[in-house]
């Protein structure tokens, strides 16, 4: 399909048609009108297929649009007040059943080839289990090369500054959960080029290899998709579904995707961002984070109050706020400011649990958060917001729960 | 015998009047009169949600409403526009035209017909009660945000509180589609005049007929789903829940086994609707009458066996994403068919264009841009790129307010006459016209524009890339909801009886028994059936 002269013709035609359509691969020069030919040789052949499509679609269209402007001018009454009489011709439409159907079959047959070519990914040589959490991404790399064993694992979180998100407008307005009612009128920063793209820790990958993802869900159904790569899969709790990409060498690059299946409140936060670099640049990465991950726990005792209130106020903005709200108000999650849960000495080991393991909506935190964060948090938890419990949690006491 | 009985009463005495006339009417004329006033009001409860999903989406950050309001408010817009607006308008030009078309003095089961009417405004009181708590409740419960296609596990174990108001008041809108499908098969089957045979049935009747064929079969599935839910939610079933050997895909096997047939049962009567205007206007008889039956036939058919286009990306095998993919493609030939005999009845006709008319043209273009969306759409490899983006979005938006809903402004102007005695206020339809048809393709156009640039649906935010062309999208959004008061302007003017009277047969090209009668129709027609020759 894609070296007939036809097919030519027709991007170049729609390339005119569109300007400024963006065909360069670089996320900075993004289209923002059409498809994105993708860095993938399958998402160029994606990038193929709609271009002739929409082709088709628009001919068929300006045919048949055509024809009724035309009727439209020279068959209404004033110029045309006699109405001829017929109401069938079997030839016709006969032919008008019969030529969409020629041209469907000339569709079906290179969307079916696409389609085959999308479906195998076999022979892989990176394997990164891919989980979609509310609202963050999680990477796992299984196998690379001959090593079946890697052991490294992270989330991924949109690193876009929250005041950069919230710019609420009215004060008691339509924000019913009054999650940003504080900030009315404060001088919020500009937006940067990445808003709503940028992660905390990107997917690395290799370029010149083939990359399979094992895609799934620890909770509800979302879907990974970097348009780049030609193509989304859902995640889907209880499945494991495969897609692939391989972004041929000289690529390199950072690509930027989306979470496209609505799966709840942050479903427009948590995009996903991907570092393609040197085979050579990968395994050095690769061997730091292996090291990292064998590293022994910093269960380094806080001297004081103060210091784990720090760590902690940090670290319940980035993970807890969302859901139990800005000042412990609760929302989707349970409320902290003043309940028994935080507040009451007999919760203490309880609180601590349901962070490392989680419960039911409430995710575990022990793969994500470290022993120092999750006792920071803990402590911040029960002494902020006027609980003032006084409880100053250590790591020690989280990483026995591990 | 106890119906026709108590119409002969009604005729002696004097029409029930007051309250009593609406609340306890067993008249067709009257139920269909509620149903189309019923969809009215819903059309602009579910565009004022969606004006403020458009004033969120104005600009790049949260602005006025917090991410998880937006999710109600994009779930509460679907569910009163598809099951609120659409399907009882259809509803209501049913009630009121298919008597009249075939001769009937009235709908078959008109105690039922009264039924099924009144359990929507309750169905959707509860409905709408959840929106009102979040926004105005103590605490904000959450209404139901999952979307209006309520996947599971988001809508079970996730599901607020609310999902169980929102699955009682589907049920209810369940029960109102079936029974109100019941009454239209049993009318046509039975009640038709002398000579009326069924390839004589004006095309809207046929198109009715087929649609409530579909809705029998699908909204019991529908009713399957939500009973699912309930049981996962309440009474430890895990019909969709992984952890306890259930299957979440299997919710959308279900869900969308109805909601592709749904698709169609919005679209169909459209069809008819169109198919009765255009001849009327371009003086000329509709071009394959027969194909036309035939194709909605084959279209609805094939509508059983196209669902999992809607869940390309869950992982379907090959096998199955291909036959989904092929059987999606063949729908095209029908639909292509239908449209081909619009353009060829106005082909040397001799046409003008009044407002019913000018609406229909606008269906016929904007819904075929839609169709054409939806080719695209069916070409599996690049569904993974279309796939819950705005190019989706933007693709039923066209099918449903450009198709359907155009179809019965189109359809009210051109019966208004009938029902009220009075011609609509040409003034304000002109303004109701052109507004709304500028004003939703800025609405809607550039939806394809961010979608197929990445920007996916359901988003209360986006990037910066996908700045300028929501703000337009959300001035159009803005507009568009606004050239709606110009109709509803036009309506009150004729529910009032002002305006220039109507002949009986107020449009010179018009054919059909419901222009036999005098206008507006009497309380009761065809108590005497016509003879069809």
């Amino acid at each position: 399909m894609q070296s007939t002269l036809f097919h030519r013709a027709a991007v170049g035609l729609i390339s005119l048609m569109i300007s400024g359509m963006a065909v360069a691969s670089d996320w900075t020069e993004r289209s923002d009108h059409n498809l994105r030919p993708g860095v993938t040789a399958v998402s160029q052949e994606v990038y193929d297929l709609h271009t002739t499509i929409l082709w088709i679609v628009t001919i068929i269209g300006l045919l048949v649009f055509g024809l009724i402007l035309i009727s439209m001018i020279r068959h209404r009454r004033s110029r045309h007040p006699n109405p001829a009489t017929f109401h069938e011709h079997v030839f016709l439409e006969v032919l008008w059943t019969v030529i969409p159907f020629i041209i469907l079959i000339a569709m079906a047959v290179p969307a079916t080839r696409v389609l085959i070519e999308l479906d195998d990914s076999s022979d892989a040589e990176l394997t990164v289990k891919v989980t979609g959490h509310r609202w963050k991404w999680e990477y796992e790399y299984l196998t690379y090369a001959d090593d079946n064993n890697i052991g490294v694992s992270f989330m991924s979180n949109i690193a876009t500054p929250p005041e950069q998100i919230n710019n609420p407008v009215l004060a008691g307005g339509l924000f019913p959960y009054g999650t940003a009612q504080d900030a009315v009128g404060n001088e919020f920063p500009e937006k940067g080029a990445n808003y709503n793209l940028e992660v905390d820790q990107p997917l690395v990958l290799p370029s010149g290899q083939k990359v399979r993802f094992l895609v799934t869900s620890a909770d509800v159904i979302h879907s990974f998709w970097v348009p780049d790569f030609g193509g989304k899969k859902d995640a889907i709790p209880g499945f494991v579904n495969e897609t692939w990409a391989k972004v041929p060498e000289g690529k390199e690059g950072t690509y930027y995707g989306q979470c496209a299946e609505l799966c709840g409140k942050n479903h427009a936060f948590m995009p996903i961002e991907a570092k393609v670099v040197s085979q050579a640049e990968f395994a050095d990465w690769l061997a730091q984070k292996k090291e990292e991950a064998a590293a022994a726990p910093d269960l380094t005792p806080f001297a004081d109050l103060d210091e784990a209130m720090e760590l902690g106020q940090q670290t319940y903005a980035g993970n807890c706020a969302v859901c139990h709200g800005n000042n412990g108000e609760g929302g989707v999650g349970l409320p902290f400011a003043g309940s028994d849960f935080a507040t009451q000495e007999e919760h203490l080991e309880e609180h601590i649990h349901v962070l490392v393991e989680g419960r039911g909506a409430m995710p575990a935190f022990a793969a994500q958060l470290s022993p120092r964060q999750i006792a920071s948090v803990i402590t911040y938890e029960r002494n902020a917001w006027g609980n003032e419990t006084g409880d100053l949690i250590q790591p020690e006491d989280v990483y026995e729960q591990e | 015998m106890s119906t026709a009985a108590a119409a002969h009463d009604d005729h002696h005495h004097h029409a029930p009047t007051g309250l009593k006339r609406w609340l306890f009417s067993t008249n067709h004329k009257d139920i269909g009169t509620l149903y189309l006033w019923f969809s009215f009001i819903m059309f602009l409860v579910g565009g004022l949600l969606a004006m403020v999903i458009r004033t969120e989406l104005l600009e790049p950050g949260m602005q006025f409403v917090d991410p998880e309001f937006f999710n109600q408010m994009t779930t509460v817009h679907g569910l009163a526009m598809v099951f609120g607006a659409v399907m009882p308008g259809f509803v209501g030009f049913a009630n009121w035209m298919i008597p009249l078309m075939i001769g009937a003095p009235d709908m078959a089961l008109p105690r039922m017909n009264n039924w099924s009417f009144w359990i929507l405004p309750f169905a959707f009181l509860i409905l709408l009660s959840s929106v009102f708590m979040s926004a105005f409740g103590a605490g904000h419960p959450s209404a139901p945000n999952f979307g209006w296609t309520f996947y599971a596990p988001l809508s079970t174990e996730y599901g607020p509180a609310s999902t169980d108001l929102f699955i009682l008041s589907v049920h209810m809108m369940g029960i109102s589609s079936i029974m109100g499908a019941i009454n239209v098969i049993v009318t046509v089957f039975n009640l038709r005049a002398p000579g009326m045979t069924l390839m004589k049935m004006p095309l809207f009747v046929w198109t009715w007929l087929i649609t409530a064929f579909l809705l029998i079969a699908v909204m019991p599935v529908l009713a399957g789903a939500v009973t699912m839910m309930l049981t996962d939610r309440h009474f430890g079933t895990s019909f969709f829940s992984a952890a306890g050997g259930g299957d979440p895909v299997l919710f959308q096997h279900v869900f969308w086994f109805f909601g592709h047939p749904e698709v169609y049962i919005m679209i169909l009567p459209a069809f008819g609707i169109v198919s009765s205007i255009i001849p009327t206007f371009a003086r000329k008889q509709l071009f394959g009458y027969a194909s036309m039956v035939y194709a909605t036939a084959s279209i609805a058919l094939l509508s059983f066996v196209v669902w999992a286009h809607h869940m390309f990306t869950v992982g379907m095998p090959l096998a199955g994403t291909l036959f989904f993919m092929y059987m999606t493609m063949l729908i095209s030939v029908p639909t292509g068919v239908k449209v081909f005999n619009w353009v060829a009845t106005m082909w040397r006709g001799s046409m003008t264009f009044e407002l019913p008319m000018k609406w229909a043209i606008a269906f016929v273009i904007l819904f075929t841009c839609g169709g054409l969306s939806g080719l695209m759409l069916a070409i599996t490899p690049v569904d993974f790129q279309y796939h819950d983006t705005y190019f989706v979005v933007a693709h039923f938006h066209y099918v449903l307010v450009t198709g359907a809903v155009f179809s019965m402004f189109a359809a009210a102007y051109y019966w208004l006459p009938k029902w009220s005695g009075v011609m609509p206020n040409k003034l304000l339809g002109e303004l109701h016209f052109w507004s709304s048809l500028l004003s939703v393709n800025l609405l809607f156009f550039p939806m394809h524009f961010v979608g197929l640039a990445g920007m996916p649906r359901r988003y209360a935010d986006y990037a910066l890339q996908f700045a300028d062309y929501n703000f337009w999208i959300s001035i159009g959004g803005f507009w568009f909801g606004l050239s709606q008061l110009f109709f509803l302007a036009v309506c009150l003017l004729c529910a009032m009886k002002k305006g220039e009277k109507a002949a009986a047969r107020p449009w010179d090209g018009a054919e059909g028994l419901e222009w036999e009668v005098p206008s507006p129709a009497p309380f009761h027609t065809f108590e005497t059936p016509p003879v069809v020759k």
